[in-house]
């Protein structure tokens, strides 16, 4: 250490000895040096991530306001949201645009992945271009979808005309039923390429002699699909559709953009709702409450990926 | 690196040659096109809508798919008349500081992790796992109350400290998945001849772990390019917004919406992450696949 022998010309030999020895002692001590390594991290995370994930469940069981640390009140917000019709159309809405959308990118980024895959010339260019969805801020792609969603001068509706297929613009965003397809389109558009990309990864390191002895024993190509393709990928697409349903089920940019939550509450989400209620509206307990809400169906996403991650390891051929 | 202990398989084509051409046209071009056509579209349509001229755009003859009389009037007024240079800037002034302090907290994290093994090492890294799957969305109320207390409401300073909430836990993944991938035999060297730990981590492992820390410092960067609840709550003045919010919040006025300056306010806060990202789209995508992979 430049600094311990700098001071070994200036200072005692008591001292010399000393600070030599500690850092010696650090040097070789894995658990102090780990430690010290681990501190700046560890401690940007304990302060301003586990606290707060504390802070917020704490919240949640307080009748907190802006401005007004709140006091306990036991499970009266859980009791209250869970009668609250605007809640329960939420919770309804999450999971009916989580559900939906996961499944819709599963399927299209499976095929998107799937057609990458094969002997393309420019493979590296398509990659690199269908991904750009998922690189854009989300606000800001929301916001194109937005125009594109204008309920006088959408492209979608004046394209449908001119083809013949609808009489009036489709009013996209002002409809309850309308509003909440257009949101899961925007954000199927936004996460199809994520699942692509990953899929596409693990596609990539199947060998192609399985697909050659699969034809050879006479396996057509949904047969190759369906008992080679599909069985090796399966502990990659759990990861990935994990990440995907975590996503979508906490997602806030492109509803707010899109419609705030409206046409009547029929887009709000668990993570709007609650920004609504803490924010906007000062209720901190209440938000506070329903993002606590969230975190079981997170927990249980959290496991369901803990399990394929330990298939793909007993896969691979690793130990318990 | 996973690719380490299972190479992508370069010979692709397998038993492709098979497949005629009228075949392949109907199950691979056809789809491919439909596909690029619908991911492209939205940025097609940023660019044409911020260069129409309002008669254009609020018009429904002609054909909406091309611009007749291009103007700059849209980006004039949201390069002069707006606080749009202010938020690029700060978005810029955020993401970089927030991403080199991620980074080096995670480098020093990850090597701690992966090399120096400590004890009780193995949980620490399910631990960084598991914050990598909190939500910001659970977060951003009590991270809230924090910044009010902290003095912090309405200063770039407070998004600087809580975006390494989400970059951290994700670069030292990544991080930990590129360090398993360089030979112990390297450091054990490198220790015989003398060197400490921190030499060993400076002078052979970083140098070795360069692509790792490219591809964690490109995701880093665009993560916090896009953040938005965080930049949602907790600033409330135009001088300090970022890009992101400054166009949701402040270039909507009222019911009439200036699309031709709102798309090119998209279209503007979209291109460095785009510019960014199409230097290094490898890295970018071996990060992407590696954090999901490892």
């Amino acid at each position: 250490m430049r600094r311990a022998r700098r001071i070994r010309v200036y200072s005692s030999p008591w001292l010399t000895a000393s600070l030599a020895s500690l850092t010696d002692r650090l040097q070789d001590n894995r658990n102090a040096l780990g430690l010290l390594f681990l501190a700046p991290a560890a401690i940007l995370l304990l302060v301003f991530l586990t606290y707060p994930l504390g802070l917020g469940t704490w919240l949640g069981f307080t009748d907190a306001k802006v401005g007004r640390p709140g006091i306990f009140i036991g499970l009266e917000n859980f009791d209250y949201l869970w009668n609250d019709q605007v809640t329960r159309l939420a919770l309804f809405n999450t999971i009916f645009y989580t559900v939906v959308a996961s499944v819709i990118k599963f399927g299209l980024g499976l095929w998107l992945a799937l057609i990458l895959n094969q002997h393309l010339p420019f493979k590296p260019f398509l990659r690199a271009i269908v991904l750009l969805p998922f690189i854009v801020p989300t606000a800001l792609s929301a916001i194109a979808f937005w125009w594109i969603y204008d309920a006088q001068f959408s492209i979608v509706s004046w394209l449908l005309e001119k083809m013949g297929l609808i009489h009036q613009y489709i009013d996209f965003l002002g409809d309850p039923w309308n509003a909440r397809f257009s949101t899961i389109a925007a954000n199927i558009w936004r996460g199809v390429p994520f699942v692509a990309i990953t899929l596409l990864a693990g596609l990539q390191t199947i060998s192609p002699s399985y697909y050659e002895a699969a034809s050879l024993d006479g396996a057509s190509s949904w047969q190759q699909f369906r008992y080679v393709t599909l069985p090796l990928l399966t502990p990659i697409i759990a990861v990935v559709m994990t990440f995907s349903v975590l996503f979508t089920f906490t997602d806030f940019q492109l509803i707010y953009v899109l419609t705030r939550g409206g046409p009547l509450n029929a887009t709000h989400l668990m993570a709007t709702l609650s920004f609504q209620r803490a924010i906007p509206g000062g209720s901190l307990g209440e938000g506070a409450a329903i993002a606590t809400a969230m975190v079981p169906f997170l927990l249980a996403a959290i496991l369901f990926s803990y399990f394929g991650l330990q298939r793909r390891a007993w896969q691979q051929g690793a130990k318990d | 690196m996973a690719s380490v202990a299972t190479p992508p398989v370069t010979d692709t084509q397998g038993m492709n040659y098979l497949v005629s051409l009228p075949r392949r046209i109907v199950t691979v071009w056809v789809p491919l096109t439909v596909f690029l056509i619908v991911l492209l579209f939205p940025f097609y349509w940023m660019v044409v809508t911020s260069l129409k001229p309002d008669d254009e755009l609020l018009s429904r003859v002609g054909n909406p798919f091309w611009v007749h009389h291009p103007t700059f009037a849209h980006i004039h007024k949201l390069l002069f008349e707006t606080a749009y240079p202010e938020w690029l800037w700060n978005t810029m002034l955020v993401s970089v500081v927030s991403t080199l302090v991620s980074i080096v907290c995670s480098v020093l994290a990850a090597y701690a992790i992966e090399r120096l093994r400590f004890r009780g090492s193995r949980y620490v890294g399910m631990a960084i796992f598991l914050a990598y799957l909190v939500p910001p969305s659970i977060l951003f109320i009590p991270l809230a109350t924090m910044v009010y207390k902290l003095q912090l409401f309405d200063t770039r300073l407070a998004l600087i400290l809580t975006y390494p909430t989400f970059l951290i836990p994700f670069c030292t993944w990544l991080l930990m998945g590129y360090f398993k991938s360089i030979p112990f035999e390297l450091e054990e060297c490198a220790l015989i001849d003398g060197a400490n730990r921190w030499q060993i981590l400076v002078r052979i492992v970083l140098p070795l772990a360069v692509p790792g820390l490219i591809s964690a410092g490109i995701f880093a960067f665009t993560l916090s390019w896009n953040e938005f609840i965080y930049a949602l709550t907790f600033i409330s003045s135009s001088e300090v917004k970022t890009v992101p919010i400054g166009v949701v919040t402040e270039l909507v006025e009222g019911d009439v919406y200036h699309w031709g300056s709102l798309m090119a306010g998209a279209l503007f806060g979209s291109l460095p992450v785009a510019i960014l990202y199409s230097f290094f789209v490898e890295y970018y995508v071996s990060g992407l696949t590696g954090a999901v992979k490892e």
